[in-house]
């Protein structure tokens, strides 16, 4: 019998993909369908003085054009996560309009909504909508939105600030550590503003049918099932069973899909107004101006350390970006997601961190790949490697020295931080080993010294990062702040000839779900995996769900589909017993059969299904089918850990930086098919060297983008980056039923550090301590000069 | 105006606005929607198609500007069900993820070939320079690439 566990199996999804037959939201064409067009904002902070469609409404093509003065502008979209101010003071959360009314906050905030025949007619009729403007001074960055006097984003608060929040241990005694440590190491840099880019473009296609009073609304989603709730419970006040929403293929999302967007609310209310589907699809500078971006803090940090190089205390400041308004997850990413991962993987007794959070005259800033945690991670590693120079050490002898013992969460209680997490289990020493292992770091380090006799610039950065992901504990995150549950939903539906069909609220933007799903469920039911079809993003198809974000698909949305397989088992093993008139406790369930143990007598998976939905000889009282759903809400979150080894080359001319190596050893728990986890590191790992050497959004001193395209937001090309050498420990999850973890973002946080650390540590001997990201050519040139 | 043109060997003829892209021809008109937009500026080259044989990005091509010429795109790389040796290459090798860049990088794959059939890895990464994608590092694109070529000298 074939097994799939484990195994490199070829993804089912992909011949649509390659012939060019996706469904992606973009390519669905309704019968009288209309297009929609956006009149944003050019500037980011200003008075609408006023707003005359009339010219607009008369152009050809034209079927509506709509502002804040319409039934739309009472609308808005809410924030999923309250972190209040340390001093007990409420979230101040701003109303997050659908339609800007009398004041703009960003540029590219939507004024008016402009609906036509066709694409072009209604971009044609927008630019005859005439919006007078008084502009305002704008405030982009985190830490001077905190001056006196900055210009305020919501004037209703005496300052910018959303919260002002801390983690961990007292701060007084963190600092006295500090101060009395044999070495402080400090840095202050900034973690620079990404944007996600998925290669899709947010599309959206809403629907009214009026007969049946419901709405359907098609959105290049990660969660469907969370939109619905949103959109209904929230923004428009529609009973959720009138709204269906649908997410087929959807092209990327890197955490930009999972937000509830004011054009998805605004078109699902526009299509009843105009009684016709209305499509919407950002084109790329909009997206720019609109996704929600990533990052975008500004660090202060000191690390203290003793004689031999144990770490003593940890004391970061930070100002955290929130943009105009508070997108859905905005306030946990640089908080929960965030500060509860300062422990790292290293015994740091006194940790403390201040996290404040002002808006800012840009758009919102939000979870984007590692959400927090590559914030967190890039801040430790680059921190720890300094401090390694700093004290004359090695950069591995200092992690060896501080990493948490090995623990496997089972014989071993799982390792509690000072930073409200427990860890589920981890070997640090085993990747690290592993990967300087595949490096050849000894000799590397020979080679290095020769190099630079010779002139030449090589450097070697190591990254040992952990993460939290898999989430989350409803309980656990509901007292955190966060205004929904976590859990998942996995219903598997046997059919009467013994074929599967999974429904799974989990949602596939390229995670290969189709495939991974039906390997572990096919192993399970001991059935091939042609007999399992997987199914997802259709809410009127699968009952409930929480999407794909934070690695969480297979740890939390899988488990859920194990819970189910499980009662599909149980209840199969009844009517097996009955059938073969046998006790349950004496049957085994093995290779798609029940078998009386020890003997011949066994009745297959198919014809226990086929009695399930032909009762006629079959166990009293038991309800007829064999059909199950269940929610899987995870006792903790996973924690996958790993190294991450970078060599570079500097070009002494032109500061360029050449990246020759990329060495990658992850622990990502349990492995369901090994393929697909290196795609996952590979795609991960190139996002993180983007944040290092090339990526990143610059707004100038009046709120304007100017990286807001792809001549001028620099993103990586295939020929800049080498082939990624991966490898893997295992150390399975403890808490969940496949003992997985999540490889979704692995490879976006433990990768970034690993690069800078490589440069700066080519340029070490010319006393280069630390450059800002992204490292391009200019800033290091500058810092060989200097 | 009125254009003509042969489209994965079939022609059509179509009175269109002069102002419509080719990739917006293709998607609106022709429901051709493998081909993708996603910057609209030549920047992501997701919506590569054959013009003539070469290369070319559709989003900044006008639709007029290819009357008479022959345009293959993703639609007509597989023969009937079995697909094209660089699309089963990109399975075979997990080329792919979320699939929005894949027509463009199958598109620029056949033409990269086409004019080098053995290239070397530092070529095939030079080739795909114009097209980007977010999810799979490029690592196994690459890979699919070499091995298709491999495939197709075969």
């Amino acid at each position: 019998m074939e097994t799939y566990i484990g195994k490199p199996v070829k993804r089912r999804e992909d011949a649509r993909f390659l012939k060019g037959a996706g469904r992606y939201t973009d390519d669905i064409k309704l019968p009288g369908m209309t297009q929609a067009a956006f009149v944003r904002s050019p500037y980011a902070h200003a008075k609408i003085l006023s707003v005359d469609t009339s010219t607009a409404q008369q152009a050809e093509g034209v079927v509506a054009v709509f502002t804040a003065s319409d039934g739309c502008g009472v609308f808005g979209v809410p924030c999923g996560w309250q972190v209040d101010f340390k001093n007990g003071e409420t979230m101040r959360e701003p109303m997050h309009p659908l339609l800007a009314k009398d004041k703009i906050n960003h540029v590219g905030e939507a004024v008016a909504i402009v609906i036509a025949e066709t694409l072009e007619l209604a971009r044609d009729a927008a630019e005859l909508v005439d919006v007078k403007y008084e502009t305002l001074p704008a405030v982009t960055d985190p830490k001077k939105a905190m001056e006196p006097g900055a210009p305020k984003v919501h004037e209703q608060w005496e300052d910018n600030a959303a919260f002002d929040w801390c983690i961990g241990n007292d701060r007084a005694e963190v600092e006295a550590a500090i101060a009395s440590a044999h070495h402080v190491t400090e840095m202050e840099y900034r973690n620079q503003r990404l944007a996600p880019n998925a290669i899709e473009p947010r599309s959206y296609i809403a629907d009214y049918d009026v007969n049946a009073d419901k709405h359907t609304l098609y959105t290049s989603t990660q969660n469907p099932h969370l939109i619905r709730l949103l959109l209904c419970a929230f923004v428009l006040g529609i009973p959720e069973h009138k709204v269906r929403v649908v997410s087929y293929d959807v092209g990327g999302g890197f955490g930009s899909k999972i937000y509830h967007y004011t054009e998805e609310a605004l078109l699902t209310w526009a299509a009843k107004e105009i009684g016709r589907p209305v499509k919407w699809t950002s084109d790329r500078s909009e997206a720019f101006l609109t996704d929600a971006h990533g990052r975008d803090h500004v660090v202060h940090s000191k690390m203290g350390f003793d004689k031999d190089g144990k770490i003593v205390a940890h004391l970061t400041d930070e100002y955290c970006a929130m943009g105009a308004y508070l997108s859905t997850f905005a306030p946990a990413v640089p908080t929960y997601l965030h500060g509860t991962l300062f422990q790292g993987v290293y015994t740091t007794p006194l940790i403390h961190l201040n996290v404040i959070a002002p808006f800012t005259h840009t758009v919102v800033v939000d979870a984007y790949r590692g959400a927090g945690r590559p914030e967190a991670t890039y801040l430790l590693e680059r921190i720890i490697s300094k401090a390694a120079k700093e004290m004359d050490m090695d950069p591995a002898e200092i992690r060896f020295k501080n990493f948490i013992p090995p623990f496997n969460g089972v014989s071993e209680p799982g390792y509690q931080t000072q930073v409200a997490l427990q860890y589920d289990s981890g070997n640090y020493q085993g990747v690290l080993k592993r990967g300087l292992e595949m490096l050849g770091y000894e000799d590397f380090r020979k080679e290095q010294a020769e190099a630079r006799k010779n002139g030449k610039l090589l450097g070697v950065g190591i990254s040992t990062y952990i993460e939290g992901c898999g989430i989350a504990p409803s309980a656990v995150v509901g007292s955190l702040g966060a205004r929904a549950g976590l859990f998942e939903v996995g219903h598997v539906r046997i059919q009467p000839t013994g074929k599967v069909q999974v429904l799974t609220g989990s949602h596939s933007h390229g995670q290969g779900h189709e495939t991974v799903f039906a390997q572990f469920v096919a192993d399970k039911l001991g059935i091939p995996m042609d007999d399992i079809q997987i199914e997802h993003g259709d809410t009127d198809q699968v009952a409930f769900g929480m999407g794909t974000y934070g690695s969480r698909s297979l740890a939390v949305g899988g488990s859920a589909i194990v819970k189910s397989v499980e009662k599909v088992l149980e209840k199969g093993a009844k009517i097996a017993a009955h059938k073969l008139e046998a006790a349950e406790e004496d049957l085994e369930y093995a290779e798609g059969k029940w078998t009386v143990k020890g003997t011949d007598k066994s009745i297959s998976f198919g014809d226990v299904a086929l009695t399930a939905y032909v009762p006629h000889d079959y166990p009293e009282g038991l309800e007829p089918g064999l059909d199950f759903s269940s929610f899987y809400d995870p006792t903790n979150f996973t924690y996958p850990f790993g190294t991450h080894i970078a060599v570079v080359e500097v070009c002494p001319d032109t500061g360029k930086v050449e990246l020759l190596r990329f060495v990658a050893c992850d622990d990502v728990g349990n492995v369901m098919n090994p393929m697909i986890v290196d795609g996952q590191i590979h795609g991960g790992v190139v996002q993180g060297i983007g944040q290092a050497l090339l990526e990143e959004v610059v707004y100038d001193g009046e709120g304007q983008m100017i990286t807001g395209s792809y001549m001028d937001y620099a993103m990586p090309r295939a020929d800049d980056v080498p082939m990624i050498e991966t490898d893997r420990t295992v150390t399975p999850c403890p808490h969940n039923p496949l003992g997985v973890k999540g490889a979704g973002e692995a490879g976006a946080i433990g990768s970034t550090p690993a690069v800078v650390n490589a440069v700066v540590d080519a340029l070490s001997h010319l006393g280069v301590t630390d450059i800002q990201m992204p490292v391009t050519p200019q800033r290091v040139w500058k810092a060989m000069q200097n | 105006m009125q254009i003509s043109v042969k489209i994965n060997g079939k022609t059509y003829d179509h009175d269109i606005e002069p102002r419509i892209s080719l990739a917006q021809y293709l998607r609106e008109t022709l429901n051709l929607t493998g081909t993708h937009i996603g910057c609209d500026t030549s920047g992501c080259g997701a919506c590569t198609v054959h013009v003539d044989g070469a290369a070319a990005k559709a989003c900044t091509l006008l639709a007029v500007q290819v009357n008479g010429c022959e345009i293959k795109t993703i639609e007509g790389m597989a023969d009937g069900n079995e697909m094209h040796p660089i699309q089963k290459a990109f399975k075979e090798n997990h080329g792919l993820q979320c699939g929005f860049c894949t027509p463009g990088m199958v598109m620029t794959a056949a033409d990269i070939l086409k004019n080098n059939p053995k290239p070397s890895e530092e070529e095939i990464r030079h080739g795909l320079e114009g097209n980007f994608c977010r999810c799979t590092g490029y690592h196994n694109i690459v890979k699919s690439i070499q091995h298709a070529a491999e495939n197709i000298n075969a």
